[in-house]
């Protein structure tokens, strides 16, 4: 009986294929997104954890200087006094074709990590220059000038040596860190009086990398949370629609004897079928999907935060079961409702849906009670909310209510139409439109939210571009840029361009806490290149001549933002103690805080900093970065001009925002299709509702195009909704989310030739998703319509 | 004057085992202002005949006469003006416009035919009465209901000719029974031809003329 019943109830899908493929793909599409966003998250935190355990940063303490280079003086004092340590050199150098952080370690005395495991697989053949690289780094370098193997265990763009090894690459005998054991001999000299000029940094610290990248990695969640949910609005209203249009037969079922349970059993079976086939190929499509991302994933990550991600992808097993089991708890979220009123339904329920606009009325205030409770949610999180997840609340909050709403304000707006409509065929469509709102509105809201999450996010992108470029320009100012290879060539550089260039200005840091957050802390020349171009948020009057005469120091705006400073606070400086702020400039794309102060003091202060960069001013860029190549035989990698620094900054600005655009795209596709599944199903249902108006006259060829303005419509007023909910959203992304998670506002801008171009999608979506319908309606409206009338159904 | 004629009408549609003749030469003449039955056993092709005098279905040979026009030279929109100007129609079920009031059901046909006369909208609604029911929507109201506000919208129109394919056959005798005689009673009053399909004799004996179908052709006209 119950295989009889299962075929039956099957049959359904097997005469209304186009339905069946339709919650298919939505929900496989739903799985594809959130699955694929999952494995590029998954995939990145790996590579954090890979780079993380190669010199085991996590459980070892260390020791660093500020200027990043430690003497082997210091080293050797340890040595003599017991101390057990290990040194590390880390630098960036040119390797065959690629730049990569070199690491040198000394194996034997290093503590337990993946690094020193690889040298001891062969100690001799590590101490005469044998390397290990991902296998990635290996290609990326090309003609490798030693022996380098590949290993998984190394990073990328990381190549491990021996420290000897990389002291002679690198023609230094400086090391950058020293690591402790983790037990030491009972009675040392303390470190504070043996190496004073050493700042010890505890397990895990300085290590941030999983920190600093968390807030992207949250975006991207959250991305794959909105896709995954527009799609659950898919499969929600076709599994509806799918129960709607099989009432008669669980009717006739019912009637012939088959009991409730029996029935509810078959439908949910029938559900766990389809989650099952749609999730698999949706784990397929989320697989290639990050596959397709990676690349760009990883170059965002290595652009902004230095993460070592590898641009390929590895399958894990994990993830597939996590992706599935989202694809089953989604479509019991999305058919509990069909189920639970199957469940309730008496076995006699007319099974033409009666009433279905009051039975909905009820469900519709329920609806609004529940959009007003959420928009006060949304209220009281902007209002009182702090940190990054009352931000995303708010998000969520915002953009549910505005969902729920949709069919509300929709009903209002049809109900004016009608009202206002002059003669009948006016009339009739608006009422019929308000009718069937109910059946459409689900699909109606998955547009909403995919068209406000587009509007909103493309403003912010807009917005950020806007601003980014116009800081870019005042920041990028001087005409070349040199990086020394040594200090000694620096000195050199400096002295060679004193009178041929306009202005030299060195750039000096040192690595510091500021409130208790990793910083660099910079030189300033006092010129008129920061004078004049340098945008300032909040300074202090005459605040240039201040910072020259160091009576205070500039902030960047996320060390501003999160420490909650203001223009006139202390701010606790490494060796120098308290001092003013005296203002705070954006610093977009940067992590880390920062603090300026002027060159001169901190030249007393650090006085070995070592100069990593000269910005050169000069009215003669190319003959002057001529001269320099003769002279120093500087390689076209130390020199940059001014106009490829911008476009390397833009490069990785526009690498940023393609995972979201792509995103994007994807999120309104799923909620086309949501309309078109939702339009197919309809457009057999609604035959009995068109049938009438034929016989009163009508053409098919004028009931297609009614159909089909309807949609339009239908898909023009939610952008309209779409349009504020959007601009909400951007608020809050720009106001919000970027002030928590990266530490920069960034003003609101409008872009209203998006919104049109967007609109216009939206539009084309909306007609494709209409056509194929009202298509049929014309060409077989007749045949159909009869149908209606002579087996009287 | 002619209302409704059809000359040697002839219809086929595919099946799985051939073409199946419906009609085979079926003539039939309809005056303005008088009622006929037709009458034949489920499945001899009634309701094909009507939907092909409405024009909703096209005859393979023959000719179909409402009136002046020849539905058989005419395109779908063609028959589409005239089904708008000129017939009613009554189905069995499905007459009404779900998303309008029973109000706004009454007077479409007649505004969309420009032939809107409230008056005669309400007078009618009294006669069928339906008057109390003006603001309620078609799945509040019952069978019987929803088929007088049916007859209701095709008579405010006031088309020349009416086509009902089993108007009463939803209804129990006794509504059946009243509901045809308003049906009558008004065709006459505004003039109209009316053709009725319907599987009681009893119904059939009231209508001034019957016709039988047999096998695709009129058996005999009484
Ligand atoms: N679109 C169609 N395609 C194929 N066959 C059809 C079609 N429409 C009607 N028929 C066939 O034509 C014949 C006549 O059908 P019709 O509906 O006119 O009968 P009827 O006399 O109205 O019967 P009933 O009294 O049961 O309503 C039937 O055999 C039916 O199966
Ligand atoms: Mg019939």
């Amino acid at each position: 009986m119950t295989r009889a019943a299962l075929a039956a109830l099957l049959s359904h899908w097997a005469r209304n294929k186009l339905q069946l493929a339709m919650l298919l793909a939505g929900l496989a599409l739903a799985t594809a997104l959130w699955s694929g966003v999952q494995a590029l998250n998954a995939e990145a935190r790996s590579a954090y954890a890979t780079a993380e355990a190669l010199l085991s940063e996590g459980a070892t303490a260390r020791l660093d200087h500020p200027s990043g280079q430690i003497a082997q003086e210091s080293f050797g004092a340890l040595r003599r006094a017991g101390w057990l340590v290990s040194p590390v050199l880390e630098a960036r150098v040119t390797l065959g074709d690629a730049r990569v952080t070199l690491i040198g370690i000394e194996p034997l005395t290093a503590p337990p990590g993946a690094g020193p495991a690889l040298a001891a697989e062969d100690l001799a053949a590590f101490f005469s220059g044998r390397g290990f690289a991902h296998p990635q780094t290996l290609r990326e370098i090309r003609d490798v000038p030693r022996e380098i193997r590949p290993s998984e265990a190394v990073p990328v763009g990381t190549v491990l040596v021996d420290i000897g090894q990389a002291q002679a690459i690198l023609q230094s005998d400086h090391l950058t860190s020293l690591t402790l054991a983790q037990t030491q001999p009972e009675g040392l000299r303390p470190l504070e009086t043996l190496v004073p000029e050493l700042r010890l940094l505890s397990p895990g610290e300085g290590a941030e990398l999983a920190g600093l990248t968390d807030s992207f990695h949250l975006n991207l969640t959250a991305f794959g949370l909105l896709a995954f949910a527009v799609g659950l609005f898919i499969v929600h209203s076709a599994v509806g629609l799918a129960f709607e249009q099989r009432r008669a037969m669980f009717r006739t079922l019912r009637a012939l004897g088959l009991p409730l349970r029996t029935l509810t059993a078959c439908l949910a079976t029938e559900l766990l079928l389809m989650a099952l086939v749609a999730g698999a190929a949706g784990l397929v499509l989320g697989y290639a999907l990050a596959a397709l991302l990676m690349p760009d994933v990883a170059l965002t990550l290595r652009g902004l935060y230095g993460a070592p991600v590898p641009g390929a992808l590895q399958f894990n097993p994990l993830w597939a079961l996590a992706g599935l089991g989202m694809a089953l708890g989604g479509t019991a979220l999305a058919g509990a409702q069909a189920l639970w009123r199957l469940w309730h339904l008496p076995p006699l329920a007319p099974a033409q849906p009666r009433a279905w606009a009051h039975a909905s009325a009820r469900g519709m205030r329920v609806q609004s009670a529940l959009a007003g409770a959420l928009a006060l949610l949304a209220i009281i999180l902007a209002v009182y909310g702090t940190g990054l997840l009352a931000g995303f609340l708010l998000l969520a909050a915002t953009l549910l209510a505005a969902a729920l709403a949709v069919p509300l304000v929709l009903t209002t707006v049809l109900r004016l139409a009608e009202r206002a409509a002059r003669g009948p065929l006016a009339e009739w469509f608006w009422a019929d439109s308000r009718q069937n709102l109910p059946r459409l509105s689900l699909a109606l809201m998955a547009l909403m939210l995919a068209l406000a999450a587009n509007i909103g996010v493309g403003t912010m992108v807009a917005s950020f571009r806007a601003t980014f470029i116009d800081w870019l320009d005042l920041r990028l100012v001087a005409e070349v840029n040199v990086i020394p290879r040594s200090q000694d060539e620096a000195r050199a550089l400096e002295a060679f361009l004193a009178p041929r260039a306009d202005a030299v200005l060195p750039m000096l840091r040192v690595e510091a806490q500021l409130s208790g957050q990793p910083a660099q802390i910079y030189a300033m020349k006092d010129h008129a290149t920061f004078r004049d171009n340098w945008p300032l948020i909040d300074p202090v009057p005459q605040v240039w001549d201040r910072l020259a005469a160091a009576e205070g120091v500039l902030v960047n705006e996320q060390l501003y933002r999160r420490s909650g400073l203001r223009a006139g606070d202390e701010l606790d400086l490494p060796q120098i103690g308290p001092m003013p702020v005296l203002g705070a400039y954006p610093d977009y794309g940067n992590p880390l805080a920062q603090a300026v102060i002027t060159l001169p003091r901190f030249s007393e202060i650090w006085p070995e900093a070592p100069i990593r960069q000269l910005a050169i001013r000069t009215e003669d860029a190319p003959t002057l970065i001529a001269a320099l190549q003769d002279e120093f035989g500087l390689s076209a990698a130390q020199i940059t001009d001014q106009a490829q620094a911008k476009e390397i900054s833009l490069a990785i600005f526009e690498r940023t925002f393609v995972i979201t655009r792509a995103l994007n795209l994807l999120t309104l596709s799923v909620a086309a299709l949501a309309l078109f599944a939702a339009l197919v199903t309809l457009a057999g249902m609604r035959l009995a509702q068109l049938a009438p108006l034929w016989a009163l006259g009508l053409t098919p060829r004028q009931l297609a195009g009614l159909e089909l303005t309807r949609a339009l419509v239908m898909g023009g007023l939610t952008m309209l909704l779409a349009l504020p909910v959007g601009l909400v959203l951007a608020q809050v992304l720009l106001a919000v989310i970027n002030v928590q998670a990266f530490g920069w506002r960034l003003p609101l801008q409008v872009f209203p030739g998006d919104w049109a171009r967007l609109g216009l999608w939206a539009a084309l979506a909306v007609l494709a998703a209409a056509s194929l319908p009202a298509l049929r309606l014309w060409r077989q409206g007749p045949a159909q319509l009869l149908r209606v009338f002579a087996h009287e159904r | 004057m002619t209302a409704l004629a059809l000359e040697t009408v002839t219809k086929s549609f595919p099946s799985v085992e051939g073409r199946v003749e419906v009609l085979r030469g079926v003539s039939l003449d309809i005056a303005r202002g008088s009622a006929h039955a037709l009458t034949g056993e489920s499945g001899s092709g009634k309701s094909t005949l009507l939907h092909i005098a409405a024009g909703l279905e096209q005859a393979d040979s023959g000719r179909v006469l409402v009136g002046q026009s020849d539905l058989t030279t005419l395109d779908e929109a063609g028959r589409a003006a005239l089904r708008r100007g000129h017939v009613g129609l009554i189905f069995q079920q499905f007459n009404l416009i779900p998303s309008l009031s029973v109000a706004a059901n009454l007077g479409f046909q007649a505004r969309l035919a420009g032939k809107h006369d409230a008056d005669f909208i309400i007078h009618l609604a009294q006669r069928l009465g339906v008057a109390d029911l003006l603001s309620r929507y078609p799945e509040q109201l019952s069978g019987g209901q929803q088929q007088r506000v049916a007859i209701g919208r095709c008579l405010a129109a006031r088309p020349a000719l009416v086509l009902a394919d089993e108007p009463t056959g939803n209804l129990d005798e006794e509504t059946g029974d009243r509901v045809l005689d308003l049906m009558l009673e008004l065709t006459a009053e505004t003039g109209a031809a009316l053709l009725l399909v319907t599987h009681s004799s009893r119904l059939a004996a009231r209508c001034e003329a019957r016709h039988h179908l047999r096998a695709g052709r009129m058996e005999g006209t009484e």
